[in-house]
């Protein structure tokens, strides 16, 4: 009989082990840990201080005509009239550190998982063994690798973008590795047939004609690092979390409301414009013929 | 004595893995589907032997699974032999390394695909000169030579739209183009002109015909249609289950057929499932075009007396077809006094389809008293087919 005594006998001690194992990595290979953290605390900075320099007015402008060439005047309306609400609702600079934190995330999320994607495309083995690391990325909860990642690169804002480019990498290496792989096998046999290398058929042929796709899963890692937001707050990140965080903890439903709102409003700007640029003109003219 | 192009000498493709084991059911005597049943492993081409000589259109035909792609992928080692040599020019292609048959691919072969295989992102031009870019060529070379290809099959005009914008005639012209731009010795064409519609085809191998007057290069064009490799071929080579049975011009295929399988292409196959209407319809009916002026009825019985003809066909201003009139019923028409053709034509005559099989228009052959009219998608009118055109059909088909 199955008692609900039955597994007091033994319990696999893996909360011990995974005490000691993250305690063994953080004895002996905190130095490598924080020399991962340079290049991302390098271009955060770098980003976030150019971002809280230029007046908010050039900034508008700036953002109205990305807007406009990517997704036409409507869109561009709509970017400079939002970040011009959130201005006035006083959280500016917030807004500034959160959207550096997020194009920080999206930048090593673009150079790590492009390549992982391009990689996994060409070989199906290491798309089987990047499969499950992709799911858990995805679905452990943040809170649970909070703590490993405070205990490895300290707390702040460095750490929170570094948790963020954890949560936010699975769908660009996904589609990147499932537009590659969509595209026509005939065209790749033409490429071939007039004697292109492999590089010749992955950066003229697959990569053009996956673009799209790929371009799907940079806007997906964005708006997946903008939800990430809050969560980092909670390890010391600055930005939009920030009067989430302390609206939160001290019950002022006001100041959780502004900051929602404007993390809320940030991100359909940035999905907007992303959006568009997936689709580039002439894969619109083939749709509507 | 024609210089020999391309020798193919005992070449094999095996799919599967541990290919040795079919070697030796083969050596056994043992068939195709025998061996896939013992071994799981399919036998693509089995000891492929034959010459192309320099400047010829080489046809290989045969039903599909016969092996034809397979064969002609490993000229250019798309598909990598299992056993065998293709010698170009002298040169072993089966012992090339990578790099050399990366040169060989982009200087003296080049491919044209039943699919098209156009590259959507790029324009017509660029895809045009998409072998010379691969090549490294620099820009103005390739946009000179890559127009130039284009304009050598009419789609000069064309180079700045994207393939979707093209029908299937003119994508396949594109692909075409992009073979020719390289200037290649040899162009395989794996079932070029299969996907297109039967009016387009024929216009498509004349084109080819055409462009192999001009230059003459040598072509190894696969096809599962009787029709096309009797038009195009100076020689037809015929594989049936991964084996050629025979390789011969198509006069000697017609008349020695190497055995059963060859010649039930030409006896066992009814001619009119082979060719559809399109493929023999004549222009030889005298055409009338609609109007509504006065006193037409008269002038329209007066050109048939001069040409001597019993009946005319009613054109519109766009070639549509509107009907047949015979003398008498014009003449019906003018004692009525009727002033257009409406009431002179004939009833119940019904135009065909240009893609119908023949066979399927056996009854209005019979049926009715003039030739068969027959239209294309747009209504056009195409031509006819008479009782005699179609039993000159039977007969040169059974020969």
């Amino acid at each position: 009989m199955l008692s609900s005594k039955a597994f007091d006998d033994y319990i696999i001690p893996l909360e011990q082990w995974i005490e000691g194992g993250v305690s063994w990595l953080v004895e002996n290979f905190r130095p490598q840990f924080q020399a991962i953290k340079w290049p991302v605390e390098v271009t955060l900075n770098g980003i976030d201080s150019l971002l809280q320099m230029i007046p908010p007015i050039l900034f508008l402008i700036v953002l109205g005509i990305i807007a406009w060439r990517a997704a036409g005047w409507k869109v561009a309306l709509f970017g400079i009239l939002t970040l011009t609400l959130v201005g006035f609702l006083g959280l500016w600079e917030d807004t500034m550190t959160t959207l550096a934190m997020v194009i920080c995330a999206v930048v090593f999320c673009v150079i790590v998982g492009i390549p992982l994607g391009i990689y996994a495309s060409r070989s199906n083995r290491f798309e089987s063994m990047l499969r499950p690391v992709l799911d858990a990325m995805q679905t452990t909860p943040a809170f649970v690798y909070l703590v490993p990642v405070v205990m490895l690169f300290s707390i702040g804002t460095v750490a929170g973008v570094i948790a963020t480019i954890i949560f936010a990498m699975p769908p660009i290496i996904r589609l990147t590795n499932l537009g590659i792989r969509q595209v026509q096998a005939d065209v790749v046999e033409a490429s071939e047939a007039f004697g292109a290398t492999k590089s010749q058929i992955l950066w003229k042929v697959q990569f053009p004609l996956a673009l799209p796709t790929i371009m799907a899963g940079l806007n997906q890692t964005m708006m997946l690092s903008l939800s990430m937001v809050v969560i980092a707050a909670l390890i010391g990140a600055g930005g939009l979390g920030v009067p989430v965080f302390e609206g939160l903890n001290s019950l002022r439903v006001g100041l959780a409301g502004i900051g929602g709102i404007s993390i809320v409003l940030l991100a359909m700007v940035l999905d907007r414009i992303t959006q568009a640029l997936g689709t580039s003109k002439h894969l619109e003219r083939n749709e509507s013929s | 004595m024609p210089q020999e192009k391309v020798i193919v000498s005992g070449l094999f493709k095996i799919f599967g893995p541990n290919p040795d084991r079919a070697f030796k059911l083969i050596d056994a005597g043992k068939e195709k589907d025998a061996i896939f049943k013992e071994t799981g492993l399919t036998v693509g081409v089995q000891d492929a032997e034959f010459s192309i000589n320099a400047g010829e259109i080489f046809v290989v035909m045969g039903l599909s699974g016969s092996g034809k792609s397979t064969l002609v992928r490993m000229l250019n080692r798309l598909i990598e032999p299992t056993a065998g040599t293709v010698l170009i020019d002298g040169e072993d292609v089966t012992a090339m390394a990578p790099n050399h048959l990366r040169e060989l691919r982009r200087h003296s072969m080049s491919m044209v695909f039943q699919s098209f295989a156009l590259m959507p992102h790029l324009t017509v031009v660029q895809n045009a000169a998409f072998g010379l870019e691969i090549s490294g060529i620099n820009k103005a070379e390739r946009q000179k030579r890559a127009l130039d290809a284009l304009d050598q099959v009419g789609l000069k005009d064309w180079a700045r739209s994207y393939p979707r914008e093209l029908s299937g005639g003119m994508q396949q012209r594109v692909g075409l183009a992009r073979a020719l731009a390289q200037d290649p010795s040899i162009m395989l064409m794996d079932e070029a002109f299969s996907a297109l519609d039967p009016l387009i085809r024929s216009e498509m191998q004349d084109e080819l015909l055409k462009l192999q007057d001009q230059h003459e290069r040598t072509v190894v064009f696969i096809s599962h249609d009787l029709h096309e490799a009797m038009r195009i071929g100076d020689r037809i080579a015929i594989m049936e289950g991964g084996r050629i049975v025979q390789v011969g011009t198509p006069d000697d295929i017609l008349n020695n057929p190497a055995d059963r399988y060859v010649s039930s292409f030409f006896r066992g196959v009814d001619p009119t499932t082979v060719f559809s209407v399109g493929d023999v319809a004549r222009k030889s009916q005298l055409t009338l075009r609609w109007h509504k002026g006065e006193g037409f009825p008269t002038a329209a019985l007066e050109q048939m007396r001069q040409e001597d003809r019993d009946y005319a066909y009613v054109l519109n201003r766009h070639q549509k077809f509107l009907g047949v009139v015979s003398s008498d019923t014009l003449d019906e028409a003018i004692e009525r006094n009727e002033r257009n053709l409406d009431g002179a034509l004939l009833d119940n005559i019904e135009p065909v389809s240009a893609e119908t099989p023949l066979q399927e228009i056996l009854s209005e052959v019979r049926k009715y008293e003039c030739p068969v009219p027959v239209i294309n998608d747009e209504g056009q009118y195409m031509g006819v087919i008479s009782k005699r055109t179609f039993l000159r059909t039977l007969e040169h088909g059974a020969q």
